[in-house]
């Protein structure tokens, strides 16, 4: 499963009061538990059921993601800026796993 | 049917009858749901109370040619204060086999209420946003969008 690697994309320079937009990409095949495979076996459901975004150990931001989510979940979302600190992104997998990455951001 | 027969009057006849038609098709299918999983699952969140149909900005394609990523977008007006705020955001769509699709949670510190992603669907269908604020109150919209390929697999 070490194939599965978030990637985050948020403004490294920014301002107080500043609405920036930040965007969040992660791989996974989203299986919805309705789709077979080659053989006609279906493929068990496994998805990233939950999102979840944390500015300076603060939760601003979380979503509940269901069958009907796409491959490779995109998650767009905003945030006001307020002052410089770190972004936490968390996944979580059906299977239990986690996949996490942090970003930067500085008020300049 | 109806179009070719409305070339025969005036343009301006022909697109207040279009308006008219249109108006008495769409309002019934939400005022009168029939067996509709997403407007059961809206009545089940707000617990019977219905919600108000407001002027939220939701954006999906009219026509999706692949079913399996279709991006949707939205954005409500809100103050976005501790006081004020949008806290939840649903995504229904009612034609999926499950109606549900996201449920966005936001908090003031966001500064505004819009978020955007991507879904399946696996026909042509209405797809429904339900938001509930601090308050508990209820808003709603709706898109309809044509699927060419469903994309939910089976």
């Amino acid at each position: 499963m070490s194939s599965i690697k978030p990637r985050v994309k948020v403004p490294k320079e920014v301002s107080i009061d500043e609405i920036v937009e930040i965007k969040t990409l992660i791989r996974h095949p989203m299986h919805s538990g309705r789709m077979k495979d080659p053989e006609g076996q279906t493929i068990p459901r496994q998805i990233i059921n939950s999102f979840s975004a944390k500015f300076n150990g603060k939760e601003i931001f979380q979503m509940d993601l269901e069958p009907s989510i796409s491959t490779n979940p995109y998650i767009v979302f905003q945030y006001k800026v307020k002052e410089s600190g770190k972004f936490d992104f968390e996944w979580l997998d059906d299977n239990g796993e986690k996949y996490s990455i942090s970003k930067e951001m500085i008020v300049s | 049917m109806k179009l070719r027969k409305l070339k025969k009057i005036s343009r301006r006849n022909a697109l207040q009858l279009i308006a008219v038609f249109t108006g008495t098709a769409v309002f019934p299918s939400i005022s009168f749901a029939q067996s509709n999983k997403a407007l059961d699952r809206i009545n089940e969140i707000t617990n019977g109370l219905g919600a108000t149909e407001s002027d939220i900005w939701l954006d999906l394609p009219e026509i999706a040619e692949n079913g399996n990523q279709v991006k949707v977008s939205f954005e409500m007006d809100s103050p976005m204060t501790e006081t004020d705020h949008i806290k939840t955001v649903y995504i229904l769509a009612d034609g999926n086999p499950s109606p549900n699709v996201a449920k966005f949670s936001f908090t003031p510190e966001m500064g505004s209420c819009s978020a955007t992603t991507r879904m399946r669907l696996s026909k042509t269908q209405n797809v429904y946003l339900l938001a509930a604020n601090n308050n508990e109150q209820f808003f709603m919209t709706y898109a309809k969008v044509k699927v060419t390929i469903g994309g939910c697999g089976g």
